[in-house]
This record gives C-alpha cells, structure tokens and sequence, in this order.
C-alpha cells in the first residue's frame, strides 16, 4: 500500500511541477487522464460538451493557480481535486440559471473540500475579467503599444521602431501615458467592486 | 518635467520590481523608499498592478494552450469530445469513472509542493524607529464606563469581597480577540506590557477581569485568560487561524477599538507584502487604515480565517500598517503548553482550523465575529 502510494504522489507530483510552469506535455497528460470523467459529469447532468469544456478547462485554471502557489499542498488525487472543482462549478452555473439541480448531484459524496479554492477563484477570475475589459476599453495604439511591451516583452527600440516613433524616449513616455490610462480604467471597476 | 520625471520613476519601480536592478542601484533605490514614503507606497501600489497583469498575460496563455490541447487530443481521439454519440455511452463512461474516483478519493495522502514563488518577492524597507505601536491612552474612557458600571459592580462587592479592588486607573488600550470559547484571549504584548491589573471589554460593554498566561516579546504576542466569575464560555469560535503565507493582494479585513472610540470599529484593505518593516519574515505589510488602540486586532481574510495580528504602522506613511502572521499564535500557544506541561485545561486547547463564515455576507460575518473581540485595558 505504501508503495502505491508513493509512485501515485511521485508521478502527480511531477505533473504539478509541469503545469506550474505551464509544461505543455503535463498540461496535456492531465488533460487527456481527466477529461472525459468531467464531461461524463456534465453531460449527464443536463450539460452539453461545450459545458464540459468551458468547466473543465476552469478547473484546470483553478488548479494552475493552486500549483503556482507558493505553498501548495494536495491533500488528494488531481483526479479527485478537479472532479471536486467542476463540479462546484457547474452546480453553480445551473443554480445561476435557476435549472433545478436533482439531490443526487447536490450531495459531496467522492468530492473534497475546496471552498476557500473557489472563493480565491472567484476572486482571480473577476480580477482577470476587468483587466480584460479594461484594455479592451484602452483602443489604440494603447493595447498593442501595452501589450507589445508587458506581454510580448518587446523592448523599447523594437516599439518605437515598430509603432513609428523617432526614438525609444518617446515610445517610453506614450508607453507611460497608456500605462496611467489603464490603471485608471482599471482602478475605477476594481475599488467599485471592492466597496 | 513633472512627466519624464514620472516616466523615469515608473521605469525604475518596473526594473526594481524584476529584480534588474544591479547592487548599487538597488541599495540606492531602497534608501530612496525609505525616506520617501510616497515612492513607497508607488511601488507597492504598482507591483500589486503589475501582479494583476501579469497573471492576466499568464492566463490568456494558459487558456490558449488548453484549447490547442483540446482540438489535439479530440482529432487524436484521446478524449470523447467530438466522437461522442447518443446518452448510452456518456452513462456508461461515467460510471466507469465514478468507481475511479470513488478509490481515488480514498487514496488520499499529503504531498506538499514547494514551488519556488514565481512572483515578484521583494521586501519592502521602512526603518525600525518608525514604526508606531497602536498602544492607546484610554485612561478617560476607561474612567468613564467604570463610573457607569461603578453601582453594578458595587452591588457585586458586597457578596464577594475577597475580589480586587474595582477602582482601577487604566492607562494603556488595544485590543484583543478569542483563540478559545473558554476565555483565552491573544493581544500584543506591547498592549499589556508593564500592566498590573488587566480588564478586557466586549462590544456591548461587559468587563471582565483577566491575567497574562504567556507572553513573548520578540514575537510581540501575549495570551490572557479571563478570570472572572462573570464570564460565561462563548460558543466555538466563528473565525479560524490560517497556518500559512497568504498571498499577496489578499483582501483582508479587521474589528478592533481605535483610540477614542468605545465602538467596535470595522476597516479594510489588502495584503501589500509578504514580509513586514526591515523585511521581518515573522509579519506583514497591509494596506489599510490603522489607528492608536487597534493593536491587537484579528487580520482576517475573506473566508473568516485571521491571518495575522494587527501590531504597528509607519508613522508618516497614511494607510500602511504590519500584522504578525497567525502561525506565530501556534507558535505561542505550543510554548504555553510546553510552560504548564500536564495542565488539561492547556492541553485541550487547540486552535479552530475551519471557519464558518465561508461564503457569508460581510455583514453577517460581522455580526458573527464582533461578539469574539474584546476592548483590553490595562493598568
């Protein structure tokens, strides 16, 4: 028993690793173990496969999230912790949609406990929507210009070679300008929904 | 100018920030943090901005990556997705796959992964000498509730008489808060240091005598244990105590009796670093407001478990303040009990490690929480 044990937690352990770091061939393998299991989940339970994917794939975000932090400890198997996670997320999403949702499903039988997980999620995920909306509101050249520097990680002579400016000083200083504009943007969503 | 100087900083902040600064430079721009409270807070301010984007850039990425995996393996045929016909099959796949997860739930064990941190660890620097301990003067409040409760307590008197005396000058205040139902309490040491005679108020106005249990001054914890007949045990508490490092930007919140006030006070704000003043390890830095007599005060987080003890500000920055993280508290209390060795009633203690206010409104939470937060006056 011992020793099953501890070539499960070895191999999962390394799939971790890999996926903290966004290895693309542990993504895959975690991929390929578990999805069927979450679709099965879903479908039987009034979803469709487009539902299973969207759920899986923030499982597998929820996850990430939980490998890349500093101090992570999985008490199950990835098996075990992303069925727990979708299917939180799915019960929610049909309560959203007022769907009714039969007792059988509501009941935590194989699942374990990833509450504080969630609201974390929850969180992140908002976060992550209005910084989306926030460049999406920024136009251009704000977005490329942003984008091309903190994203791409361009440096300055590229940018100004690219975007048509003289020299990298004053890419810097548009690239200052759009940075100030986004923050903005940002800040005025973020401490709304803080208050 | 005012512009290139601010784009100049902004480079700076962003270069610091990723660690591309050399020896020299670094050292040059933290001595400029340090006597510049208002570049401080820009650069804590910005690496919590610049965390946010990052982990936006991070997760388009990641979500890219997943759906080229998805078509990969659906056109490969390794996942059901796009072969998948009629209901029969899916019941069938997942009761095969509600046994696995059946044996994969009971095969649980505990892995812990370190993963060094991938974001930007830095600790800020803010001298010693300015941080200010939220100790409060709450002499002329205490002296007013004692005038109010002077005939109840006189009435008390006359049946037991060998209690101390009641007329006690208070001179010093934070605040303090529940570890245990039984009467245990945990404020700074700084708060009853040097005391005498210790009382502990809750929000409705009730006095109770209590006495130091423990203390440790380097950690700036003390542990109190009310001793009065009056005190009745207070249910489990609502709140837990969170063991590890919270994140940073983590939103946190705190009740607490500021100086001047006899109200329970509310406030809120974030995690702004990892590490508290001089890049001490033991504490945190927060971004909230803080005032004289909220020493003391739980940290919490948005799930209800207190992560950190309020203990200090920095004097002349607005909105900057330090926690001693909640592992400390086990810390203490494993020493109390090493101290007592054999005293049940210490061993029994143990901290609550699931709260109950997960998912409530913070009104709720409030109300759930005020009852466990006591007003620590000393003399």
């Amino acid at each position: 028993m011992q020793s099953l044990k501890e070539t499960i937690h070895d191999s999962e352990l390394l799939l971790l690793k890999g996926l903290a770091k966004s290895d693309k061939k542990s993504v895959e393998e975690i991929y390929k173990q578990n999805y069927n299991l979450i679709q099965a989940l879903i479908v039987n339970n009034s979803g469709t496969t487009e539902d299973a994917k969207d759920i899986f794939q923030e499982a597998m975000v929820v996850l990430y999230e939980k490998a890349r932090s500093g101090n992570f400890e999985l008490n199950c198997q990835i098996r075990t912790y992303l069925y727990s996670v979708s299917k939180r997320l799915w019960l929610k999403r049909l309560q959203q949609n007022s769907r009714f949702v039969s007792s059988e499903f509501e009941n935590e039988e194989n699942t374990v406990y990833v509450d504080e997980d969630l609201t974390d999620h929850d969180q992140k995920d908002n976060e992550y929507k209005m910084m989306h909306e926030a460049i999406g509101s920024l136009g251009e050249p704000c977005r490329s210009l942003l984008t091309a520097f903190y994203f791409n990680k361009k440096n300055m002579q590229e940018i100004a070679e690219n975007f048509g400016y003289t020299n990298a000083d004053n890419a810097k200083t548009q690239k200052y300008k759009c940075l100030m504009r986004l923050k903005k943007i940002f800040f005025t969503h973020y401490n709304k929904q803080e208050s | 100018m005012q512009e290139h100087d601010n784009t100049f900083l902004i480079e700076a902040v962003e270069r610091y920030i990723m660690g591309e600064m050399n020896p020299d430079e670094r050292l040059h721009f933290e001595n400029l943090r340090k006597s510049d409270s208002e570049i401080d807070q820009m650069v804590v301010g910005h690496t919590l901005f610049m965390q946010k984007m990052n982990r936006y850039n991070e997760w388009q990425k990641f979500h890219k990556s997943l759906n080229e995996i998805h078509t990969n393996l659906s056109e490969q045929g390794k996942i059901d997705s796009i072969r998948l016909k009629g209901k029969a099959k899916v019941v069938y796949i997942y009761n095969r796959f509600k046994k696995t997860a059946a044996i994969a739930a009971s095969i649980a064990g505990i892995t812990t992964l370190l993963i060094t941190s991938l974001f930007l660890g830095f600790s800020p620097r803010a001298p010693q000498s300015q941080v200010i301990k939220l100790s409060n003067d709450v002499k002329y409040l205490a002296n007013k509730t004692h005038q109010q409760d002077k005939e109840i307590n006189n009435l008390k008197m006359q049946g037991t008489e060998n209690q101390p005396a009641v007329e006690i000058p208070y001179t010093k205040g934070g605040t303090g808060f529940m570890i245990d139902g039984k009467g245990y309490l945990v404020t700074n040491y700084h708060v009853v240091e040097k005391s005498k005679n210790i009382a502990v108020q809750n929000s409705t106005g009730h006095e109770y005598f209590a006495k130091i249990i423990y203390t440790d001054p380097s950690l700036d914890i003390a542990i109190l244990k009310i001793d009065d007949p009056e005190f009745k045990q207070l249910p489990t508490i609502p709140y837990s105590f969170f063991k590890g490092h919270s994140d940073l930007a983590t939103s946190v919140f705190t009740l607490g009796f500021p100086k001047e006030k006899e109200d329970i006070v509310y406030g809120q704000g974030f995690l702004s670093s990892r590490t508290g003043y001089n890049g001490d390890t033991l504490s945190c830095q927060l971004q909230m407001s803080a005032n004289r007599g909220s020493s003391g005060s739980p940290i919490l987080n948005q799930s209800g478990e207190v992560i950190a003890i309020l203990n200090g500000r920095l004097k002349d920055a607005e909105g900057v303040a330090y926690g001693i993280e909640s592992k400390n508290i086990f810390k203490a209390l494993n020493e109390l009990k090493k101290q007592n060795d054999g005293d049940s009633a210490l061993n029994n203690l143990k901290l609550n490690s699931k709260t109950s206010l997960t998912g409530l409104s913070r009104t709720q939470q409030l109300k759930k929480i005020e009852n466990y937060i006591f007003m620590v006056k000393v003399n």
